[in-house]
């Protein structure tokens, strides 16, 4: 759990503007990696990857407004659905397979992580902490949370399986994933005194055992 | 697939107006795939736009079966006839022709003015007939490459095309990977199915077995195996739509008020089928069918390679945008996304968009928004790179 420690200052430098969670991705990657970014949205990190980490990038999208965004920053990006659109990439085609706030709303979880582990050497997943203390005392008071990180009610979330660290690395362990990083996160900082209560999002490297 | 489609609807702002065509002859053999030769033989073509100064924004466009050198604009004395990509090429349009310099060649073997079975044979005097050489797509690559050397452009910004179109442009990443930049490859497939084949052998079929069609060699007779071409055009063109937009368009309508208990064209989609076969084979020619759907059936680059496609792009160099209609099951997303995978694996950089539209292998020729939308912004960051 090395990764734990404070952020690397080459990835704070490199980055300023990138999400809180995608800068601790960003720390992770290799110069010169091969990426799968699941989910790339705008092509904010892959663009990121490429201009500082000299990346080879790929992209996975559903909308049609992120393709365009994408196309029109000369990324490369791919229109598919994650829970079935991996079956196109042979194994070990990466190095690594970024799925950046997205995990929590797939309904395959399990098969979307197995497919990471299969076409990437590792895997990194970042969710938002159901576990933090806000979120437990909406409970307390009778309501579902609504916070910056989950900012949907009930009944409009596309968040279907939502969980704490604790709950992740559970099934990291039943499928056979070794973590290889943890950075549990508030504000953009490691949190150290009760990260499962504090931290606000949570960014797992892993590597099939 | 559609020539006739453009003709319906007015020129809009945008277009690049009055066009000439042009030709140009070659004397220097063209040595076929097959083996055979075209001693000598011209191809006609367009321009629109400006070559710059570095020669470095030129576009070629290729085109599908029944299309010709007439992308966009209108001819002076035809001004109904508007050109096939009217809406995709212009000022101002997704492949804008005040940056680019945008060239539609006609293949060799086609019936609108390059060499084809109509032509003179040099050898015999008279019109080639069915004596005109099986052309492939590398053939035609290989002409379109002396047209650009003439030119004088060494390297395409992008090669583009829709359909058989965008077999030329991808055959263009693996014979010529030095000289095209960017491939744009609308609904196309790297290989026919045997369900496209067959379709295509129906056609023929229909076309050999048309008394007037002599064996290839009608026009000395003064006849056109126009029964074949309708039939064949019937067939085609049921493949270009979708289930869904033929119900939409036409349903079960009637244009009698009710059954009439005969075999005329009662319903809708009879009285389109029939007209459009009709037009078709008043200007198509049948040995250019012929040989077009032989050039489809034959495009298979992978073949060389005991099927593997990874290994046949393994030379391209070129970006690549592909794009691929959801409704379209005769060039169907799954086609796309194979050659898609082949080129992450070899590295190259794509970008693939699955546009849900409901009109079929047709829609590359309309102008659903998120299709243009998305091919204007590819060639922004194509223009960007020239001048960045």
């Amino acid at each position: 759990m090395s990764a734990q420690a404070a952020l690397p200052a080459d990835a704070r430098a490199a980055a300023p503007l990138l999400r809180d969670d995608l800068r601790q991705i960003a720390a992770w990657i290799e110069d010169g990696a091969r990426v799968l970014d699941l989910g790339c949205g705008d092509g904010t990190l892959m663009a990121d990857l490429r201009d500082s980490r000299y990346a080879r990038v790929y992209g996975v999208e559903i909308s049609d407004e992120s393709i365009l965004a994408c196309a029109r920053r000369g990324l490369s990006v791919i229109q598919a659905d994650l829970e079935s659109g991996l079956r196109m990439f042979p194994d070990r085609m990466f190095d690594t397979v970024v799925l950046s706030q997205t995990l929590q709303a797939m309904h395959q979880t399990e098969a979307v992580l197995r497919e990471m582990s299969r076409v990437g050497r590792q895997g990194i997943v970042s969710f938002p902490n159901f576990g933090h203390w806000t979120h437990l005392l909406s409970l307390l008071g009778g309501r579902m949370p609504v916070s910056p990180q989950m900012p949907y009610q009930w009944y409009d979330t596309p968040n279907v399986h939502l969980c704490t660290p604790k709950d992740f690395e559970i099934l990291a362990a039943r499928l056979g994933l070794a973590i290889t990083g943890r950075a549990l996160l508030a504000a953009g900082q490691p949190v150290s005194f009760l990260p499962n209560l504090r931290s606000k999002m949570a960014v797992y490297r892993f590597e099939t055992k | 697939m559609d020539l006739s489609r453009g003709r319906l609807s007015a020129v809009q702002p945008g277009s690049v107006g009055v066009v000439t065509p042009q030709t140009m002859r070659f004397d220097e053999p063209l040595v076929l795939s097959s083996g055979a030769s075209l001693v000598n033989y011209e191809l006609c073509y367009e321009t629109y736009g400006t070559l710059s100064s570095a020669r470095d924004n030129a576009v070629l466009v290729c085109h599908a079966l029944n299309a010709s050198h007439h992308v966009a604009g209108r001819y002076a004395d035809r001004p109904e006839q508007l050109g096939w990509w009217d809406n995709m090429v212009g000022p101002g349009k997704p492949l804008d022709t005040r940056r680019f310099f945008v060239i539609g060649v006609n293949n060799p073997g086609s019936c609108f003015g390059s060499t084809g079975p109509m032509s003179v044979d040099p050898s015999t005097g008279r019109p080639y007939g069915a004596s005109f050489p099986v052309v492939t797509v590398e053939d035609w690559v290989r002409a379109q490459a002396r047209l650009a050397d003439r030119l004088g452009i060494d390297r395409f910004a992008a090669v583009m095309g829709g359909s058989l179109g965008a077999m030329q442009a991808l055959s263009w990443t693996i014979q010529f990977p030095q000289r095209i930049g960017h491939c744009v490859a609308i609904a196309t497939t790297p290989r026919l199915s045997a369900q496209n084949i067959a379709f295509n052998e129906v056609a023929r079929t229909a076309i050999r077995s048309d008394p007037d069609f002599h064996g290839g060699d009608y026009y000395a007779k003064g006849v056109v195996p126009k029964r074949g071409l309708r039939v064949a055009r019937m067939i085609g063109h049921i493949t270009y739509l979708s289930d869904d937009d033929m119900a939409e368009k036409f349903g079960r309508s009637l244009r009698t008020a009710d059954y009439a208990f005969g075999f005329g064209a009662e319903f809708e989609v009879e009285s389109y089928l029939r007209y459009q076969g009709d037009k078709f084979s008043e200007y198509f020619d049948a040995n250019t069918y012929l040989l077009i759907t032989r050039a489809l059936d034959y495009f298979d680059p992978a073949r060389a390679f005991n099927g593997d496609l990874v290994q046949a792009l393994a030379p391209a160099q070129a970006r690549f945008l592909l794009v691929s209609f959801k409704t379209d099951w005769r060039f169907a997303p799954a086609r796309a996304r194979e050659i898609v995978e082949a080129l992450v694996v070899n590295d190259r950089q794509v970008v693939y968009a699955e546009i849900d539209a409901p009109h079929g292998h047709d829609a590359f020729l309309l102008d659903d928004p998120r299709y243009h939308r998305l091919v204007a912004a590819y060639f922004d960051n194509v223009a960007s790179e020239r001048t960045g």
